[in-house]
């Protein structure tokens, strides 16, 4: 039987599994998720945005435990999402994974793991990417 | 750019209102509008409504068409033009029939907002206003709509030492002036410990610290400022309108706990308006969450940053305080049938501004604000009116 | 069962030993494991089923065991252990020819767990993958495999790795060890830590323990897994191993077999004539079960972490269906300059643990059925 969306995750596998983004080459600003062209530099920046690997090191900025959850993510509440500041800069949303609830704290180091992240139910793919664990000071 | 005035209001009642479709809510709000603003149905220039989500919640696009129809005027051909902005559609539809006066294309326009979210079960419709959010970056991963303003609650409290006691207030402040508003969802008053108690839906808002679902439509009749007197003894105008955006993200902000995309929409409308802040005497702001009510009140300049958790206390925003908000009810008492929201809050502007608000009313309110947010603050509109 | 003399004397007499040999410098260039941190004790699962604790962790040598949280499974755990694997040298990802993800649990029965690996660790487009299934002995084969690959100058590393996160039918005996975690090895022929000085295999069509396709949960033949299965193959394998090599098991500084519970390894130890100081570093199902593909190697994994230069070790894993792989080999100097502190040691993985109730994990199990 078709199960049809896998695309629109498959496509994005190199930034979910290795938090690919890019790089202005004008202004050498890092972004994440890899955007089309530089909002500073813009018609400047266009063919000039080079992929990069983030190190997956960073703190966190702000978090919340989440208690009532959607429907691929119930079994696994209450769960922290956060806003997590990677060092090169850019800022994404994950889950803190390996840290007892009472003990995530705003400014905390975290650093990069390989998750499960949701699947469409038992029949349909999986889909993997980046989770945060409390990192090694 | 000429001047543009609101003649014509109308309601339905905000709730779970099982009887009632999306095409009746419309065209009920519609009817009192019409009926209210004196107009025939002939001398409607264009229709503009604001859903968010019919799509979704009814299975149900092409809503311009579907509106004029409902509301009875296929036969009259007008143009119909729905308007998307998440949560700020009805505030942005109001900003597209407000150009279309002020540009001189119409004379008169009718404008609604409705939302029917109880077609769908519970779960679904939270999925739904998720799409508010970045569907690829923030709720793929996790993050519910809810916990995006969870964190900007951890946020303001890490920086600004705000309390939970404080989000309460709002959500407490907003049930007593509810319990003045007959077409509020929620009429009984709460008290703190109600809400500190209920159950935890993303830490640290629990809730009651959350607006609800909610099905309901508003609607008004706009008119050329030079023809309101035609109508209408006492229209009210509309003497600034700003509309921003921000990155939909709340990640990719500049700041966590500052709505950039407020402060732009605001000083747009604040300079169209030539007012400051402490010339407004109420306003309607988006309280989809206490925290939100907060973050307004702040960013549209009525408060210090840092010190929105305090209004309530130093009886600032509070009904009998110095620039009351959200005398309706707010989102949080009212209801928040997404696409009305931003039509409603105007409606009750208008009325405070007419005298007509009954229990609720605000001693000489002569300018009103309306403050509309889209999902995290992606998108925001500001309207300024002014009793004539 | 340590009471009883295992008689296999019926099945082996007759065979004539039989080696590959022609191994040189081929071996272990790097390696890493991973282990979720959860735990469940035997005697929380024991009080769900109504039966006594001291009974069941007396007779199987199982304290705990590991448990995946809902969103680990065998991808994740494969990954973790492949890039713990990299972190330890310092080689381009991109020189890794081939990987091959042994497990019973793989998270799609069609759709490779490798290509995900591969992804995950910059190794893909040029790459040879397959997925394999040998019951608990996929990983030793994947390790196999690879040293063919890299003797036959195919590839310049191959990635074989053991995981598994098996599932075991809820109040079944052999709910108390399935558990989960795994291992990853590099094989090439520069900078070896390990070499692999001989490996072979013994190999028969024994149903002692199967999935049919389908199906959660595995069936088994309750006795008949001992002497027929898990007895017979190794000691086939090893004897084997042994009388080719020329050696004896005091040759050897450690020894690793496969550890379906905690008692089976230490008797088959004894049989061969190894002593239980030779097992001890590389018997983990104790502290943290059986984790089936994921077994011999994290094994082997343990015995790397402590083993020094010239020190000799003999592994032996079992797969039911059934089969056993043999590996002889020596640590050479280079594991003087091997960085295994990049990486969590076994030890650090088996320490690092939280407790969950046997509610906790029926839910992270999927013990329950949930629309």
């Amino acid at each position: 039987m078709t199960q049809g969306g896998v695309s629109r995750f498959w496509r994005e596998i190199p930034q979910r599994y290795n938090l690919i983004g890019n790089q202005c080459e004008v202004c050498e600003t890092l972004f994440f998720p890899p955007r089309e062209s530089c909002p500073t530099c813009r018609r400047k920046s266009v063919g000039k945005m080079k992929n990069k690997k983030l190190s997956g090191k960073g703190k966190i900025i702000t978090y919340s435990i989440v208690h009532v959850a959607p429907e691929q993510f119930k079994g696994q509440a209450p769960y922290p999402i956060a806003i997590i500041e990677l060092d090169e800069g850019p800022r994404l949303t994950s889950q803190i994974v390996e840290c007892d609830l009472n003990d995530i704290k705003i400014g905390m180091r975290v650093e990069a793991t390989f998750r499960k992240i949701q699947e469409e139910g038992y029949i349909g793919a999986i889909y993997y990417g980046y989770k945060f664990k409390p990192a090694k000071v | 750019m000429r001047d543009v005035s609101v003649i014509g209001i109308g309601l339905t009642k905000f709730g779970e209102l099982w009887d009632k479709s999306f095409r009746q809510l419309i065209s009920e709000a519609g009817a009192k509008a019409i009926i209210d603003s004196g107009i025939i149905g002939k001398e409607i220039d264009a229709l503009y409504v604001g859903s968010m989500s019919a799509g979704r919640f009814v299975g149900q696009e092409h809503v311009g068409a579907l509106v004029a129809d409902a509301s009875g005027f296929s036969h009259l051909h007008i143009p119909a033009i729905r308007v998307e902005s998440a949560c700020a559609s009805g505030g942005l539809a109001i900003r597209q029939a407000y150009l279309s006066v002020a540009s001189g294309m119409n004379d008169i326009v009718v404008v609604g907002g409705v939302e029917k979210m109880t077609d769908v079960y519970g779960e679904e419709a939270t999925n739904i206003l998720a799409t508010a959010s970045d569907q690829e970056w923030e709720a793929f991963f996790g993050a519910t709509f809810p916990s995006l303003y969870a964190m900007i609650a951890a946020r303001h409290m890490h920086e600004y030492g705000t309390t939970r006691e404080q989000l309460a207030q709002v959500a407490v402040k907003n049930h007593s002036n509810g319990a003045l508003n007959p077409n509020a969802q929620f009429q009984k008053p709460i008290n703190i410990e109600t809400v500190l108690k209920s159950s935890m839906v993303a830490d640290p808002l629990t809730l009651m610290d959350c607006s609800p679902v909610s099905d309901g439509a508003a609607a008004l009749v706009l008119c050329a400022a030079d023809k309101a007197k035609n109508y209408k003894d006492k229209p009210i105008k509309i003497i600034g309108s700003g509309q921003a955006s921000d990155t939909l993200a709340l990640h990719a902000r500049n700041k966590i706990c500052t709505f950039e995309s407020t402060l732009y929409a605001a000083k747009m409308a604040y300079k169209q308006a030539k007012l400051e802040p402490k010339d407004i005497d109420l306003a309607e702001v988006h309280d989809c969450f206490t925290i939100a009510e907060i973050l307004a009140i702040e960013d549209l300049g009525f408060v210090e940053k840092g010190e929105g958790g305090k209004a309530i206390k130093n009886k600032i925003t509070t009904i009998d305080g110095q620039i009351p908000i959200n005398t309706s009810g707010g989102l949080k008492a009212k209801g928040h049938p997404v696409g009305a929201t931003g039509v409603g809050q105007i409606a009750e502007i208008v009325e405070q501004l007419r005298g007509d608000a009954g229990k609720r009313q605000v001693k000489d309110a002569k300018i009103g604000l309306a403050h509309n947010i889209g999902g995290s603050g992606a998108s925001c509109t500001v309207h300024i009116l002014e009793a004539m | 069962m340590s009471e009883e003399k295992i008689d296999i004397f019926i099945y082996s007499v007759f065979l004539p030993n039989i080696c590959d040999l022609n191994m040189k410098n081929i071996g272990v260039v790097s390696y890493g494991a991973y282990i979720p941190s959860c735990r469940i004790k035997t005697e929380e699962i024991a009080k769900a089923w109504g039966k006594d604790p001291e009974t069941i962790i007396k007779g199987l040598g199982v304290i705990e065991k590991s448990v995946p949280f809902l969103d680990q499974d065998v991808a994740t755990i494969s990954v973790e252990a492949a890039r713990a694997a990299l972190n330890r040298i310092s080689i381009d990802s991109q020189d890794i020819g081939a990987i091959y993800v042994g497990s019973e649990s793989h998270p799609y029965a069609v759709k490779p767990t490798g290509t995900i690996v591969g992804e995950a660790i910059g190794a893909t487009p040029y790459l040879k993958v397959a997925d394999y299934e040998f019951a608990c002995k996929a990983g030793t084969a994947a390790i196999q495999t690879c040293m063919a690959l890299v003797k036959s100058n195919m590839v310049k590393y191959g990635m074989a790795i053991g995981a598994d996160t098996s599932q075991a039918a809820p109040g079944d005996a052999l709910e108390y060890a399935a558990s989960a975690g795994g291992a990853a090895f590099i094989i090439g022929s520069e900078n070896i830590i390990a070499e692999i000085n001989e490996t072979c295999s013994y190999t028969t069509d024994t149903p002692d323990f199967w999935r049919r396709e389908g199906r959660k949960y595995p069936a088994h033949g309750g006795r008949f897994t001992g002497a027929p299965a898990y007895f017979r193959h190794i000691m086939g394998s090893a004897t084997n191993l042994m009388n080719c090599m020329g050696v004896k098991p005091q040759d050897y500084n450690y020894a690793i077999f496969h550890q379906p519970n905690g008692k089976f390894p230490l008797k088959v130890a004894q049989m061969l004539g190894f002593t239980k100081e030779q097992v001890k570093q590389g018997l983990l199902c104790p502290l943290i079960g059986n984790t089936y593909s994921g077994a011999s190697m994290l094994g082997l994994a343990s015995v790397l972490d402590v083993a020094k230069p010239n020190e000799r070790i003999f592994v032996t894993s079992y797969g039911s269906g059934a089969g056993s792989d043999s590996f002889d080999i020596t640590v050479t100097d280079e594991i003087k300059n091997f960085n295994k502190t990049k990486a969590p040691l076994v030890s650090q993985l088996i320490e690092k643990k939280q407790y969950i109730d046997y509610a906790t994990y029926a839910k992270f199990r999927d013990l329950l059925y949930w629309e």
